[in-house]
């Protein structure tokens, strides 16, 4: 395959690129989707092609044929690319440059102990009809989701400057839902979290995650929460589970830190950041205990890889340290137009579609204590478990979440559950009021497999390694 | 290039023959069924950003998707790798997949023979559209803005698809879409135009650049305002990413049937200036007259005059629900169910400046952003404006403002008594969640609730 997309870049660059890259990438891919004690779908996929960018002037281009394994096709791809990439120039801007990274000839394998793809498929059904047929039998659900999500994708990158890298990334997930149908309302519990959690893992992940062993609570709660009182309103103490935490990292800090999105390229559909680059090493982004980093080399997190789709080496960079903001999320053009380091963040969402910055595993350090710890020293607040709903503005900065059910704490205890529990905040206030912090024996690599970016629109698979977290005096209960 | 699917109609119907061949070797005597669904897919995109292109992405895939029963027991599976030797291993694999799953107790059947009579709208040149056409159109776009940063994208999409089933069901069809979408911004502000048509040559990069450019400017010396409830005169963009969320989570029969629909059947739920359709036949609908179980698409009255009329269905909800498939099936529809892809709202006959001037104090908004729906029975929900947001006072815009977090019920914003003017202005209005799927004019609403500013 290698050769395959050499003859693409060689393509590009006959054709006039300055700079030329190709991904042969084969993926494969299979969900089940069980409802009601019911198998409702069984879906595979394979996607297939060979996918090449070039870069002419201050533009890139990029074309993808599906035709893989003829060569004239990957060829006329690759010319196509730099055509693509010459027509820019009638409405050119300053031209880009790619900082160095180191030319590597190199493999990489997801660790995994169980080949997803070769479980039985009856064992995989029986999981999700099964934790659907527990949750449907607990008297007021009225609709009961699973889902297994398996992911196998080989991929051979060739670049004009002489890389060759080949990976072989795995991906497991599983989730499921009891949804409780009221007179007015509809009420869901998630089970690891909303949409489903995955890592870079094999089969084992579901084993550990255990969805039929975690199903009649998840079904029970989903109907008390039908006759919970609603969420009190107001300034209030809020605690964050690990999972709403990780998304709370992956709107507000995550998307803010990239750096197309700081420098403008996403501004008419993702939007902007509320981040100046000359504000980098000195901005204040939340309270000390506040360090997040990326880091493409956490075991099992959804956002690791031996080598990202430049050829840029995995690795860990620091973005908030202590409060203060210190690194971005970049890629190899960006970088050098930014005079920072690459971070090795530039993924595509298959073979036809152009890489882009993305987040790898964005996660805030562990603090210490637990999560118990942090509820017993509570006075007044809000604890909200699992995401139900999100929404930020175009610069990243006025937040709106809801969770899926909240327990109000009075003097160290849960007195109540709460149903419909919502909270308002603007980042870097929000951040700044961070004051618990549990350890890493609750920190969790977290991830988000449907983080849309781009034109047209990428899914990407994200990490957000997080432990519950407390943060004071925050708007809960916002109303319409 | 022309519309002519001669070639993937022959994918699918020897896809469609393997899968009766195949079928006998693998389970015998068993009931084998099939539907195919062949794609070639030809896309190209030009972004801008900073004023100039910065990626400029074209591809050209061919896909084929298969869903397979064995006796009722069925697996879907999809690939672009189409030669016969490879969709033969492809289907071996779904059939013995098949094979091992539960019986499935919604499955109808293969699609059987059904007439397709609505037209294709195909457009040559847009499909054909080289680099260079987008490129010209950007570079209108970021002339009409002189001074200002532009952003977005110009985009031509063609789609040639074919469909086969084991039941006799052959349908085929080319379909094109080309838009404009992009903002200018300020320092401080930005404003946005979008065109969508199914031919390149409908849109005016020059005209979506100077509109862009105009609220921009105009936006661009704004002040906060307090949140509260205001009267509103919502243009056709953000009425759009209202109409998406009803299609998907309420006029969907999969949604109705398992009890998360507002929709109740013959109830004045919305306001009597109100009529919704899913309307394959308008003019300027993009997309193809069949749906993706190869079923007509038929036109569906949604909304009756503020009475809910009708559900989208497709043949599996339509099983369920003891009714007919209306055309609305989606790839993936056994889990997200059956969606309107032509949505209309008719347009009433009030100028812009006309709903202006009924406000007596209100907001004018160009856009909705980030919008989710926090319960989707009433459909609840937050976002918050983007691209141009200005207060009314007595009847005419006064100032700009800042942009502004909404927490509303789109079911109650509509509802009866609750719509005071229907815009004459109606045309395709990309929605947040992207273009061609909804054609609908501004609205000026009695209330709507903005809950924080977006600085805090």
């Amino acid at each position: 395959m290698f050769e395959h997309a050499a003859r693409a870049v060689e393509a590009a660059l006959a054709a006039g690129a300055a700079y030329a890259d190709a991904r042969v990438v084969i993926g494969r891919s299979e969900r089940l989707d069980a409802q009601d004690g019911e198998l409702q779908a069984a879906r595979s996929s394979v996607d297939a092609g060979v996918g090449v960018r070039a870069l002419v002037g201050s533009s890139w281009g990029f074309a993808a044929t599906s035709a893989l394994g003829d060569d004239a096709a990957a060829a006329r791809a690759g010319a196509e690319a730099t055509a693509t990439a010459k027509a820019s120039a009638l409405v050119p801007g300053r031209g880009l440059e790619l900082a160095d990274v180191p030319v590597v000839e190199d493999s990489y394998e997801t660790p995994h102990a169980e080949n997803p793809f070769a479980v039985p498929l009856e064992e995989k059904v029986g999981v999700v009809v099964g934790a659907t047929q527990t949750m449907r039998a607990v008297p007021g659900v009225a609709v009961a989701t699973a889902q297994l999500l398996f992911w196998d994708v080989e991929k051979w990158f060739v670049s004009s400057q002489g890389h060759r890298i080949h990976q072989h990334l795995v991906e497991s997930g599983c989730g499921m839902d009891a949804t409780a149908v009221g007179e007015h309302e509809t009420q869901r519990r998630s089970y690891p979290q909303s949409f489903g959690h995955v890592e870079t893992a094999g089969y084992e992940m579901v084993r550990e995650a255990d969805l039929p062993g975690n199903a009649q609570r998840v079904a029970e709660e989903a109907v008390q929460l039908l006759s919970a009182d609603p969420c009190p309103a107001g300034e209030l103490d809020l605690i964050l589970e690990s999972s709403q935490l990780a998304l709370q990292i992956h709107e507000s800090v995550g998307h803010a830190v990239e750096l197309d999105r700081i420098l403008g390229w996403e501004a008419a559909f993702a939007g902007t950041s509320f981040l100046d680059l000359s504000q980098l090493g000195s901005l204040r982004y939340g309270s000390e205990l506040m360090t997040i980093t990326a880091d493409a080399t956490i075991p099992r997190a959804l956002s690791t890889f031996g080598y990202d789709d430049e050829g840029t080496p995995a690795q860990r960079v620091d973005i908030v340290r202590e409060g203060t903001w210190v690194g971005v999320l970049s890629g190899r053009d960006s970088a050098h137009l930014a005079g920072v380091e690459p971070g090795g963040m530039v993924r595509g969402d298959g073979f036809n579609r152009m890489p882009m910055v993305r987040m790898t595993n964005v996660g805030l350090e562990p603090g210490e204590g637990t999560l118990e710890d942090i509820v017993a020293d509570t006075k007044h607040g809000v604890e909200m478990r699992t995401n139900r709903s999100w929404s930020i503005d175009d610069k990243r900065l006025n937040f709106q979440f809801g969770c899926e059910l909240g327990w109000e704490i009075r003097d160290g205890k849960r007195t109540r559950m709460v149903r419909n529990p919502t909270y308002t905040g603007i980042t870097p206030q929000f951040w700044s009021r961070l004051d618990r912090l549990a350890g890493r024996d609750e920190w969790r690599p977290w991830g988000v497999p449907n983080c849309g970016k781009g034109q047209p629109m990428q899914v990407g698979h994200t990490g957000h390694p997080a432990a519950p977290a407390r943060f004071r005096g925050v708007r809960i209960g916002v109303g319409g | 290039m022309q519309p002519d699917t001669t070639d993937l109609q022959q994918l699918a119907d020897d896809a469609v023959a393997l899968v009766a061949e195949r079928g006998r070797a693998v389970a015998g005597d068993a009931t084998v069924e099939g539907i195919v669904r062949a794609t070639r897919t030809r896309l190209g995109v030009t972004r801008f950003a900073n004023s100039f292109v910065h990626q400029h992405v074209g591809e050209d895939t061919t896909e084929v998707e298969l869903v397979v029963a064995v006796d009722g027991r069925t697996a879907s599976t999809s690939t672009t790798r189409t030669t016969a030797e490879e969709l033969g291993e492809l289907l071996d694999a779904a059939l013995a997949s098949a094979l091992e799953q539960p019986v499935d107790p919604h499955w109808p059947g293969a699609t059987p023979p059904a007439e397709v009579v609505g037209a294709s709208r195909f457009d040559a040149e847009t499909a054909e559209a080289d680099p260079t056409a987008r490129a010209e159109l950007v570079r209108a776009f970021v002339d009409a803005g002189a001074g200002l940063d532009a952003a977005g994208y110009v985009d031509t999409d063609a789609s040639w698809v074919a469909i086969a089933t084991t039941a006799g069901q052959r349908a085929a069809g080319a379909s094109t879409r080309a838009t404009v979408d992009g903002i200018h911004q300020t320092p401080t502000s930005a404003g946005s135009a979008h065109q969508t048509s199914t031919r390149l040559g409908d849109l005016d990069g020059a005209r979506a650049g100077t509109i862009a450019a105009g609220l921009a400017r105009d936006a661009a010396d704004f002040d906060d305002l307090d949140p509260g409830t205001f009267e509103v005169v919502l243009g056709p963009e953000a009425v759009a990413t209202l109409l998406t969320f009803f299609a998907v989570y309420g006029f969907n029969a999969k949604m109705h049937l398992e009890g998360a629909s507002f929709v109740e059947l013959g109830a004045q739920q919305l306001d009597p200036s109100l009529t919704i359709l899913d309307d394959p036949e308008d003019p300027r609908a993009v997309g193809l007259p069949f749906d993706a179980e190869g079923s007509p698409r038929r036109p569906l009255t949604l909304v009756d005059q503020g009475v809910s009329a009708a559900l989208a269905h497709d043949r599996r909800t339509a099983l369920r629900a003891g009714a007919t498939t209306t055309g609305a099936a989606i790839p993936g529809g056994e889990s997200i169910g059956a969606v309107p892809l032509n949505v209309r709202l008719l347009g009433g006959n009030r100028s812009r400046e006309e709903l202006i001037g009924g406000v007596e104090r209100g907001l004018l908004i160009t856009e909705l952003n980030y919008v989710r729906v926090l319960e989707p029975k009433t459909q609840q929900a937050t976002g918050l404006t983007r691209n141009g947001t200005f207060l009314i006072e007595d009847g005419a815009v006064t100032r700009a403002v800042g942009n502004l977090r909404f927490t509303e019920s789109f079911l109650e914003a509509l509802a009866p008594g609750r719509v005071r003017g229907v815009g004459a202005d109606d045309r395709l209005a990309d929605g947040e969640f992207g273009p061609g799927m909804v054609t609908c004019p501004s609205l000026h609403l009695a209330a709507f609730t903005f809950t924080g500013g977006a600085r805090g």
